[in-house]
């Protein structure tokens, strides 16, 4: 077992199932020779050979619906899209043709292909280089959509998708990508090194798909997060002394509403937290099934703590995101209710 | 200082338009014969002439001729000429359900028929066509059976595809045929990836990218171009200029660039332009593009240039935007009556034993309709199965749409 950073389970977890599987191609902009401008990709194309790992002109569209026609031939494509912001002029590839290739077809032809993209900001991206665009994906039936938060449920689950037989949008927070991050940050990243999750199995292994994880179990109230928030969240708890459950989604698409509503239905609170913007963000969808299943164990109205509805600012990107601060605020609030 | 004008936009127009007098004048065509054939092997730049002419193989008079004569033997051409008209006849049939109410909504092929037909013959079992909606013959040459077709256009109870699909957009792996999106130029760039899978893999079947003239300003056309030409991709990246998308004529898209198939040469790409009224001019270009595919020479790109008689689809009117007679002056005729002269002509063929094959034909369709009837049509008789619409989203029925399914009562 070696100590990991995400870059490298998500590498790990590509190069598990290159050996594996010859099918499995992985390409996209600069992630041939040059291995990724995060790294993800690094001596794939030295140890598989061009054919198997290549550089791809800048075109989104080109890179998502050629990985749609090698799927349809019968190769495994795990595919880059160098940042999600720049998912957009791919959009119509993954929502209008992998999405509904199998249930048009009846079967006759399927789709599976991985997209993975960086997501979310704490990196001093801007606009242009801190979107979670997440929930673009979640309202389209026929994808899959994780989102992991540390280097051992990357790998894990990054190799469950690409054995997956549909199509699965794989956003991998960059903020985490050399180590956790509690949302304070004036405090430096603690590596991946230093934290347990960064053990990672050097070989195969996979976490199913549609399963999310209690990270603190307590009895006050749930918190429901994802990604980079599950982070900031566990610090929100400690800081302010709440007894809460922090629940990691880690595919948000399929849902697993059983934990949801396990912990709901024993704490009676619960508060959710993303940093994609709050208005129809994946959070309604939360709040929502909650509501659902669990109003009569409710003792609080259900609150989110999200970006704001603004594009990501540059200079402010701090008081963007939900931090410890904000976070901690809402688990007072749905305390006192 | 330069005292300039008052700027004003150009906005492409048709030559004519409802009222007027066709004139294809400016249509120039190449005499049947005069365009050479070069070997596969051949450099874009050096053929940069045949992505502005036209290559045709029968002249006025129904003989073949020039350096693309000769793909095909009697036999073949007589296969072609029934399926073109098989073609013709399940289109009349459908149009005509259509207007009965017994599907929503149909598409048909008139005066295009010797492109997907003829295609179809130059490409080989396991190689896989990315269609649009305008190439059914690549099913009826293919012998898909009609019965299907029909069942997937009254989405009935037997329809392959579950009643999910708007009619005319089959799928069938095991005929090369990918499943149709509605969404124009998607399947443009797919079709390259496929190739590209092929050539990974090492091995020897082709794909084929299907579009109009009009989806061709798509950046998905565009990506496909870029794709292509970098990997050198088996790929025939086809477009069919039938001179129409719905009401807006080809030169919209095309802008000031020549032609369609000119847009392959920034790309490195050889282009052709080939008469695509005539069935042994599409079969004898579409074997050469596929046998350059075939040697790893990479990709083609063929300009179809043929004219769309019918309507668009059954909710278009054309005559609100181009000449009623438009059709009758398209200069390069009509390929059923083209390939039929032509047989003639051969002495293989004759005007008794057309009339008894549209008779043949005629009945064969009715057959095939009164086959497919017997399951349903879209409002009457055999239905999909509402639990249909819950499966084969995903592999596996996710628990969130099993609690939807179980709702809904099923
Ligand atoms: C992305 C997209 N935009 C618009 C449409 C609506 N639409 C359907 S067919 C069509 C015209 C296509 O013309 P062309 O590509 O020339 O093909 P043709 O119908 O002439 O065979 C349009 C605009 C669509 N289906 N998809």
């Amino acid at each position: 077992m070696a100590r990991m950073t995400m870059i490298e389970a998500v590498r790990s977890a590509m190069d598990v199932s290159m050996a594996k599987d010859d099918n499995v191609v992985v390409f996209g902009e600069d992630v041939g020779y040059f291995g990724g401008v995060f790294r993800c990709t690094q001596g794939l194309q030295a140890k598989y050979g061009r054919t198997r790992c290549f550089d791809t002109p800048i075109s989104e569209s080109g890179i998502v619906g050629t990985a749609i026609g090698m799927a349809a031939y019968g190769l495994k494509p795990c595919v880059e899209i160098q940042f999600a912001d720049y998912m957009y002029p791919a959009y119509d590839q993954l929502t209008q043709e992998a999405a509904r290739i199998r249930y048009r077809s009846n079967g006759d032809f399927t789709c599976p292909i991985v997209v993975r993209m960086p997501t979310g900001g704490g990196i001093f991206g801007g606009q242009t280089h801190s979107q979670s665009p997440e929930a673009l994906f979640t309202h389209v039936c026929g994808l899959k959509v994780i989102v992991p938060s540390n280097p051992y449920d990357a790998k894990g689950l990054l190799i469950a998708a690409i054995e997956d037989p549909d199509p699965v949008m794989f956003l991998e927070p960059k903020r985490l990508y050399n180590g956790p991050f509690d949302g304070h940050h004036e405090r430096p990243v603690t590596p991946w090194s230093k934290h347990e999750l960064g053990e990672v199995p050097d070989g195969h292994y996979t976490i199913p798909i549609g399963k999310a994880e209690v990270r603190r179990v307590g009895s006050a109230v749930t918190v429901v997060a994802y990604g980079t928030m599950v982070h900031v969240a566990l610090a929100a708890a400690e800081d302010a002394g709440i007894d809460a459950e922090v629940i990691d989604l880690r595919s948000l698409l399929p849902l697993d509403l059983d934990t949801i509503v396990k912990s709901v239905a024993k704490t009676g609170r619960c508060v959710v937290v993303h940093e994609a913007t709050l208005t129809s963000g994946f959070g309604a969808e939360v709040v929502a099934l909650v509501q659902e299943h669990c109003f009569y164990h409710l003792e609080a109205p259900v609150v989110r703590v999200a970006g704001w509805d603004t594009p990501y600012p540059h200079a402010q990107e701090w008081d963007y995101f939900p931090g410890p601060g904000r976070v901690g605020r809402a688990l007072a609030e749905v305390m006192e209710a | 200082m330069v005292d300039s004008a008052r700027l004003s936009l150009h906005v492409p127009e048709p030559a004519v338009r409802p009222g007027g007098q066709p004139d294809f004048s400016n249509v120039k065509i190449a005499k049947a014969g005069s365009v050479p054939r070069p070997g596969v092997d051949v450099a874009s730049e050096d053929i940069r002439d045949l992505a502005y002419s036209i290559i045709r193989v029968l002249n006025r008079d129904g003989e073949a001729v020039g350096p693309w004569a000769g793909s095909l033997s009697d036999e073949e051409l007589l296969t072609g000429l029934r399926n073109m008209m098989k073609l013709r006849a399940f289109d009349a049939r459908m149009l005509m359900a259509q207007r009965q109410g017994k599907t929503s909504f149909y598409m048909q092929h008139l005066g295009e028929e010797a492109v997907s037909c003829a295609f179809r013959k130059a490409l080989k079992k396991g190689d896989m066509n990315f269609p649009t909606y305008r190439q059914a013959g690549l099913l009826i040459a293919d012998d898909y059976p009609m019965v299907e077709m029909m069942n997937q256009i009254y989405s009935n109870e037997s329809d392959p595809l579950h009643g999910r699909q708007l009619p005319i957009m089959y799928s069938s792996k095991e005929h090369g045929f990918f499943t149709i999106s509605g969404n124009l130029a998607t399947q443009y760039v797919q079709a390259v990836g496929w190739a590209m899978a092929s050539a990974i893999k090492n091995d020897s079947r082709i794909a084929a990218a299907w579009i109009g003239d009009g989806s061709t300003a798509e950046s998905d056309f565009h990506s496909a171009l870029v794709f292509a030409s970098t990997y050198k991709a088996p790929v025939i990246l086809n477009i069919v200029n039938n001179q129409w998308a719905i009401s807006t004529f080809q030169g919209i898209a095309r802008g000031g660039s020549g032609t369609f198939a000119a847009r392959g040469l920034g790309f490195g790409i050889p282009a052709l332009r080939v008469d695509g009224n005539d069935y042994l001019a599409v079969h004898a270009v579409a074997r050469w593009a596929a046998e350059r595919a075939r040697r790893n020479l990479g990709p083609t790109l063929i300009e179809h240039v043929t004219y769309r008689v019918g309507a668009h689809s059954t909710s278009d009117d054309p005559s609100a935007y181009r000449p009623k007679t438009e059709s009758e002056a398209w200069p390069l005729g009509d390929p059923v009556l083209r390939l039929k002269k032509h047989l003639i002509v051969k002495g293989v063929w004759s005007e008794e034993r057309h009339v008894q094959a549209e008779a043949e034909i005629t009945d064969e369709v009715i057959e095939a309709q009164r086959q497919a009837e017997a399951h349903g049509t879209l409002h009457a008789g055999g239905k999909p199965s509402v639990r249909d619409i819950f499966e084969g989203v995903y592999a596996e029925m996710p628990a969130h749409i099993r609690r939807q399914r179980q709702k809904a009562g099923y």
